[in-house]
């Protein structure tokens, strides 16, 4: 079919403008779409329509400053984000880490990862028609949101990392409602995977639906649940431990298919990924300090280059800082996940259906804001 | 009562009927969806937000008719009557009870298909006339489907007027007195694949009035609302009307052909005005029971894929029906006595 399309030249066909106002992307993205029928033959994605120029407030803003920026890059796991940006600056002005904070941090990122994927598990489902998983999708996230204010203070744009440590530790009460949660999470993921995924209407829509190949993954910089859903085995947490990762025994989903299918089931796993995570990381909590003792008042980090990925929930979310000794960054690189997931939706989505392609588009999980920064 | 004050006041009827009934599947659409997500629906407006349609009623009509730029303006308007006005019509024929019919039509089953149809000529001609892309990928989708659907729909419909020999509603209810085994859908010694015709039947009337998971001509995630991108106000509000009543038809013709119409499960008919709302009461039982599966349907299953609807009603619902076609007249010729 791919073929035939371009080949006749003499066909006639109309661009549609997907977005900037549409339900299926999720936000200010505008696609352009050549169509020929309702077969795509070229889609470009138009970007910039929320850009904020994060990147540069980062470089008029000292290094503290720009830390309620973080969570309003990638609103649904905000804490991976929060703790990337906070591990390159500890990376590049030496700061140490109390272990009990980094146990809080992992423990409230992995939480935070199984929302985000949540929220995506619904708002797929929506983008296939299907409505009513979105509502039970969030009756789940809202006990993490629950969870997480009660300890970051904020339900969504959190900003709880701090240099060197985080910024409340956690109470009983936490740890009781997180261990409960889980609990409640492991009774409706089989009831997901019943009703959902097992349904056939469900799965004649994305089995070999939107396929990605591992070469095409690797060409665009495809990373988190994308590149595993075609098989490319890599997660940062994993193949380049940060903070207190290498501690814990938990697997990465890895699916060789690359089609839609594939990426939803990476998705699904890891949040009984996160769990295991989440579970050991209670079990060995250990006590002490949140914060450095002596209570770090002015960064400055040495004049240098310095990098630090974390994996969010979307994929490897990177910091690159450039700094020139003095209390802001020289210049400040994000290098976000879905910005290099969303690259590739023109070449993969060529030759397919209108709702196809659409199916692809929601299980790439694209969050606008990060893209545009 | 003297016959044409019969008939003006049946059409009053059916009027109040088809709009009322509108307004109020909505209401039960939404609080059906609330219960199945587990929220409450509409509650503000009255009790158990009982006058919510009104006041959406209400909203619709204070809205302008807008006309989009570049729309086709006769088109445009006359659209959401073709749908509309067909389904009000088909209205005429059907019997919620023994006597409570407009007009008992020779050929009611025919009258209601060939009104039928003009629903999707209404469909195409509203999404053409509002110049809108989306609108026009709904509105060729929605012919493909109307035609693919309509073959099995119609094959399995001649099937039952070969058992019942007649295209008369209320002949064909009449042929289903007796106790509820006498029903069609349960009528094995007729055709084997009974069952198996309802069903095909029910998907079809679904993919007919594109309810999901068929609903591929307002796929809201895809073409932001098909056909209505464009409409404002009461156009929309029309175009929804109409598409409720549709519901209705289809569902009523599923129950009339094989769930034995006004015919109540037990052999027990009074006579006289209690015998109407007797037939009225199951009727309309056994029509918002179907109503409701459509609405369960809907906030239950995702959307299908176009092609996989395509391929469901050519390569399975076709042959099937086809099949049961001629088993039936196998079955008739072989056993005649039954």
């Amino acid at each position: 079919m791919n073929g035939l399309l371009q080949q006749d030249v003499n066909q006639e066909t109309f661009v549609l403008n997907l977005g900037p106002q549409h339900p299926a992307t999720h936000g200010v993205l505008r696609v352009k779409l050549v169509m020929d029928g309702e077969y795509i033959v070229e889609a470009e994605p138009v970007l910039g329509y929320i850009h904020r120029m994060h990147e540069k407030m980062g470089e008029n803003r000292t290094w503290a400053q720009f830390l309620p920026n973080c969570g309003r890059m990638d609103y649904l796991s905000a804490l991976s984000y929060n703790h990337g940006y906070v591990a390159a600056v500890e990376r590049a002005a030496g700061i140490e880490v109390p272990e009990r904070a980094e146990y809080l941090r992992v423990i409230t990122v992995e939480l935070n990862r199984i929302s985000s994927h949540l929220l995506w598990f619904g708002a797929f489902v929506l983008d296939l028609g299907g409505f009513t998983p979105l509502l039970y999708a969030f009756d789940d996230r809202e006990q993490i949101l629950d969870l997480l204010e009660s300890v970051t203070g904020s339900r969504l744009t959190y900003c709880y990392f701090r240099f060197g440590g985080v910024y409340n530790d956690i109470d009983d009460a936490f740890i009781t409602g997180t261990r409960a949660f889980i609990k409640r999470l492991r009774k409706r993921l089989p009831m997901y995977d019943a009703l959902v995924t097992k349904n056939i209407i469900l799965i004649k829509r994305l089995k070999d639906i939107g396929p990605i190949s591992k070469d095409m993954a690797r060409r665009y910089g495809a990373t988190g649940p994308v590149a595993r859903g075609s098989g490319i085995n890599f997660d940062v947490r994993k193949h380049e431990p940060y903070s207190v990762y290498s501690e814990f025994d938990f697997d990465i989903p890895v699916y060789e298919e690359g089609d839609s299918m594939a990426r939803y089931m990476v998705r699904m796993d890891e949040m009984e990924q996160s769990m295991r995570i989440i579970e050991q990381a209670l079990d060995k909590l250990p006590e002490g300090e949140i914060q450095p003792k002596k209570a770090i008042k002015l960064v400055k980090p040495e004049k240098g280059d310095y990098y630090h990925a974390v994996e969010a929930a979307r994929g490897s979310f990177g910091v690159r800082i450039v700094s020139d000794g003095s209390n802001s960054a020289y210049r400040l690189k994000l290098r976000s996940p879905t910005y290099s997931n969303l690259s590739l939706f023109g070449e993969a989505s060529r030759g397919m259906l209108l709702p196809d392609a659409l199916a692809l588009m929601g299980s790439l999980d694209l969050v606008i804001p990060e893209i545009d920064r | 009562m003297p016959e044409p004050f019969r008939v003006i006041l049946f059409i009053v009827f059916v009027m109040a009927f088809a709009g009322l009934n509108a307004a109020y599947l909505v209401w039960c659409e939404r609080k059906g969806a609330g219960h199945i997500q587990r929220r409450i629906g509409p509650k503000e407006v009255g009790p158990f937000g009982l006058l919510q349609p009104i006041a959406d009623g209400i909203k619709l009509m204070t809205k302008q008719l807008f006309l989009p730029k570049g729309a086709d303006p006769i088109l445009f308007m006359v659209a959401p009557l073709m749908v509309m006005v067909p389904a009000i019509m088909s209205f005429m024929v059907i019997p919620f009870s023994e006597t409570f019919v407009a007009r008992e039509v020779n050929i009611g089953l025919l009258m209601i298909f060939a009104f039928a149809s003009v629903n999707v000529l209404g469909l195409l001609l509203g999404s053409w006339g509002s110049a809108n892309k989306y609108a026009v990928i709904a509105g060729a989708r929605c012919v493909s489907q109307n035609i693919a659907y309509e073959i099995p729909m119609l094959i399995t419909t001649i099937t039952m007027v070969m058992v019942t020999n007649t295209m008369n509603l209320n002949e064909i209810v009449r042929a289903q007195s007796g106790w509820f085994f006498h029903w069609h859908i349960f009528r094995l010694d007729i055709s084997l694949l009974m069952p198996v015709a309802f069903l095909i039947f029910f998907v079809c009337s679904l993919a007919e009035t594109n309810r999901a998971p068929f609903d591929m001509a307002e796929a809201e995630s895809e073409l932001i609302a098909g056909t209505y991108t464009e409409y404002p106000g009461m156009g929309f509000g029309v175009f929804f009307m109409g598409e409720y009543a549709n519901i209705v038809i289809g569902c009523a013709l599923s129950v009339i052909l094989f769930l034995g119409g006004w015919q109540s499960p037990i052999p027990f008919n009074p006579a006289g005005f209690l015998g109407v709302i007797w037939g009225l009461f199951w009727f309309l039982t056994k029509l918002y029971a179907l109503i409701f599966t459509v609405i369960w349907i809907r906030w239950t299953y995702p959307r299908t894929q176009f092609y996989e609807l395509l391929n469901l009603s050519w390569k399975v619902l076709i042959p099937i029906s086809l099949f049961n076609l001629i088993l039936t007249a196998l079955q008739i010729k072989i056993f005649p006595w039954l």
